[in-house]
């Protein structure tokens, strides 16, 4: 690591206003959000719902904007080569963190559907029955909880059937592992420098996560208009649309990472040597991918 | 260690825009590192003023200065504005300034995410703060009022306070992320030749660690608040039992984060001690390696020891003997530590600027905020203490001395070098005087109104302890006035005073003594070998 770099100086970037402009972005986007759902809950602040709404607008339009012109001065700076092996190794090492916090973040998620399913959700049933004012509760899993008067609202838990695993999930789970490998089938085009199967692979990677997406758009939509299974459905139901939520967003991110790999791999970006932005959008990919296998094991199927 | 002639070299990005457009644009890290310390110095005021009101309040019994709700939403924003925008951005720009010198890079890794990561930090204080002033204007009933760790379901009732304190926390942890990427990439990628790990500076040793601890915590923290975002307006029942959540859920997720959050605040001072102790008992540090290795030890054993923060909520019994065992457990390490920091001053040749007397004082004030959480670790015990002045001021003794303290050294430290003048030694020593005391002042009487009873975050008390409490009150306000000297200090440093050399302390080791005081604007853009 620690080795003489004396034919080259770090590139240190210019200063840049995309990033002070991407956190006052950020500043309308949440307080924008704020004032619009804070109305739910207080009334008399209804009248901020409208310029709230702008405010997130606004916000997410700064961010979108910067994200897009900061993304573009690295691609100039990387065809432009400004980048050797030394700020490629910072790059790496910098994804590579940043997918290790992703891993953080879902095992949170994670962490609250194990808690409710091994311990809060059966803890709620074994009460002792002359106390407990769940007495018909039988704690078993999925669960949409005993329901109850919380907080001044009373919640009443619907039928609740899972989403099964070998309908649409299965279907997905084939589709995200078949675009794990069509994107190593393209990684490996690149390195032989067959221009063709990097496009072709990248391409059927984008359609296959586009699909994927499809897919989950549909099993949404059963979920919230025929069984019935919604955000609201006590512990099933908010940690299976948080998680897959989660995911499914993450996908997203990855496939317009993709769309812009793919368009960059077509006028003729990336060289077998040089091509971190491709390995960057890789990693991500497969990271997404094991997501889901855990999401499809412990969510779908281990019910 | 010995290092090679640094070259300096005039380099094309010397052009860079002045006024404000510099502070806003900058990828410099030396700019980078001076804006968190100057922001974390001006938080640091704003959380203690928020606190002096909460001291005024509690100077006697009764109600007197403001309304219960008030007092609540200065106890929560203060704590946050503590950690987050004070404690946590010294600790960053002191790694900003002072890794690239240490190790010899000409930057860090990643300069423009630099950038983001602390421009980050004002709309997240915003955030934080802006509910008091839309409270004028009649808009929502204040900032939020839970206390800092948000416990539901409280925090599920609360205001619109709530939602801006939990999006300023989101904020917070992208801009800590990204610091957190920044440094780890800027040790592994950035050494100059021959600085093999086991060479690196304790400093950055200490921030590796931390960055390690951020990177895997901090999203723990974001998808809770995010949780409890979606309970709030979104109807999940993560946290409410009539859906088969539990509150407790909250506790765990929030002190997964909460108890890694103190080492984080105090394993770069941990660095960067010892560093210190070394200049000025003029010896080498003593036990570098066993220092490096109990980072590693506390590092792992904080990220499995949460739940000693809510024993009383109720769990299982092998599980609180478990989190009592584990949470002793990191004292050994500590104590290696203790022993490494008093061995290094062992027949040394010491003399006592004002940075080695804010580190001296720091060791044992430091000391007995560790060993109060010893007894604090103690299932039984807790049982008395939990929720109790007593908690509070055991994590004053760890945060304050502890942290703020440390940084305080950190910066007498380091001051010279940054600016090129010598501070004001004379009023240097009066500060930590009339600091180190005034702290002493403040939280001594807490311990024992905490173990007589009195509970935390509650704006009035029972007569039997208005003496203790007015004591409490009286240092707290000599404690925040002590700090303007620190203030006029620094900025009467930054103008002017005596012109500093190179090396600024006699003893001072390391690549960031070689270079000039101040650094050129681009330092080590060609890397010295370390031999």
């Amino acid at each position: 690591m620690a080795t003489t770099h004396s034919d080259h100086h770090y590139f240190v970037p210019e200063g840049v206003s995309y990033p002070v402009t991407l956190s006052a972005g950020l500043l309308s986007l949440a307080a924008g959000f704020v004032f619009s759902v804070a109305t739910d809950k207080n009334k008399e602040l209804g009248y901020l719902a409208a310029p709230g709404k702008w405010m997130m607008y606004l916000g997410a339009a700064i961010i979108l904007f910067m994200v897009f012109k900061w993304m573009g001065s690295v691609i100039t700076e990387s065809v432009t080569g400004k980048y050797k092996k030394w700020e490629d190794r910072s790059f790496r090492w910098g994804m590579m963190v940043f997918i290790a916090s992703e891993v953080a973040f879902f095992a949170a998620f994670f962490g609250a559907l194990f808690y409710m399913r091994e311990l809060s959700v059966p803890q709620l049933a074994s009460f002792d029955p002359s106390f407990t004012p769940y007495k018909d509760f039988m704690g078993s899993w999925p669960s949409a909880g005993p329901g109850g008067n919380i907080l001044g609202q009373t919640y009443t838990p619907g039928p609740l059937t899972p989403m099964g695993a070998w309908g649409l999930p299965a279907i997905n789970t084939l589709l995200l592992l078949t675009s794990g490998a069509t994107i190593t089938w393209a990684h490996w085009g690149l390195i032989k420098n067959n221009r063709k199967q990097l496009n072709l692979g990248l391409f059927l990677t984008i359609a296959l996560g586009t699909a994927f997406l499809i897919c989950q758009a549909f099993e949404y939509h059963h979920a919230y208009t025929e069984m019935g299974l919604t955000l609201k459905s006590g512990a099933y139901g908010a940690t299976f649309f948080m998680l897959t939520g989660f995911h499914g967003f993450h996908v997203t991110l990855g496939t317009i990472m993709l769309i812009v790999i793919w368009l960059r791999s077509l006028k003729g970006h990336f060289t077998p040597e040089n091509h971190f932005g491709f390995e960057g959008v890789a990693w991500y990919w497969h990271f997404v991918d094991v997501v889901w296998l855990g999401l499809f094991i412990f969510v779908y199927w281990l019910v | 260690m010995s290092t090679t002639t640094v070259a300096h070299h005039d380099d094309h990005h010397d052009h860079h825009p002045t006024g404000l457009m510099r502070w806003l644009t900058t990828t410099n890290h030396k700019d980078i590192g001076t804006m968190y310390l100057t922001f974390s110095l001006i938080m640091f005021l704003v959380g203690g003023a928020m606190i002096l009101g909460i001291r005024a309040e509690l100077f006697k019994p009764g109600l007197q200065l403001m309304k219960p709700e008030l007092f609540n939403q200065l106890i929560g924003v203060h704590a946050l504005i503590m950690i987050f925008a004070a404690l946590m951005p010294a600790a960053t720009g002191f790694a900003n300034w002072m890794i690239p010198l240490q190790i010899g890079a000409p930057d860090m890794a990643l300069p423009r995410l630099n950038n983001w990561g602390f421009w980050l930090l004002p709309p997240a204080a915003i955030l934080l703060t802006l509910p008091f002033t839309l409270a004028l204007f009649g808009i929502g009933d204040g900032a939020l009022a839970t206390g800092w760790t948000f416990y539901p379901p409280l925090s599920i009732q609360g205001g619109i306070g709530v939602d801006f304190a939990i999006f300023s926390v989101h904020i917070l942890g992208i801009s800590s992320i990204l610091g957190s990427i920044n440094i780890i990439v800027t040790i592994f990628n950035m050494r100059a030749p021959g600085m093999t790990m086991m060479k690196l500076p304790l400093f950055a040793w200490g921030w590796l660690i931390t960055a390690f601890l951020l990177v895997a915590t901090i999203p723990v923290l974001a998808g809770a608040v995010t949780m409890l975002l979606t309970d709030r307006h979104f109807g999940t029942h993560f946290f409410d039992a009539a859906g088969g959540g539990d509150p407790i859920l909250f506790q765990h997720l929030f002190w997964f984060f909460g108890h890694p959050e103190v080492y984080i605040l105090l394993l770069p001072v941990w660095g960067f001690i010892p560093q210190i102790l070394q200049t000025f008992a003029r010896k080498p540090v003593y036990g570098y390696k066993a220092q490096v290795y109990s980072f590693w030890a506390v590092g792992a054993l904080s990220v499995v020891v949460w739940a000693h923060h809510f024993f009383t909520a109720g769990m299982p019994v092998p599980a609180l003997l478990y989190f009592m065992y584990s949470t002793m457990a990191i004292s050994l390490p500590l104590a290696v530590m203790f022993f490494c920091w008093i061995k290094t001053m062992w027949k040394g040749s010491m003399s006592f600027e004002t940075p080695m007397l804010f580190t001296v004082g720091w060791i044992i004030l430091f000391g007995i905020g560790g060993l109060t959480g010893l007894v604090l670790a103690d299932v039984a015990a807790d049982a008395q203490y939990h929720n109790s002045y007593f908690v509070v001021a055991h994590f004053h003794y760890t945060l304050f001395a502890g942290g703020i303290m440390g940084m305080m050294a950190g910066v007498y430290y380091w001051l010279p070098k940054m600016t090129g003048h010598m501070y004001n030694e004379k009023l240097g020593k009066l500060h930590f005087w009339l600091t180190a005391i005034s702290f002493n002042l403040t939280f001594i009487p807490q311990f024992f109104v905490g173990l007589a009873g009195m509970p935390r975050r509650i704006p009035d008390y029972a007569l039997q302890f208005a003496e203790f409490n007015m004591i409490s009150s009286t240092g707290a306000f000599i404690l925040g006035l002590s700090q303007l000297l620190f203030v006029y200090n620094i900025i009467s440093c930054i103008k002017g005073g005596e012109k500093a050399t190179d090396k600024v302390w006699e003893g001072a080791q390391g690549l960031e003594w070689t270079l000039p005081s101040p650094p050129p604007y681009h330092s080590f853009t060609e890397q010295p070998v370390v031999k």
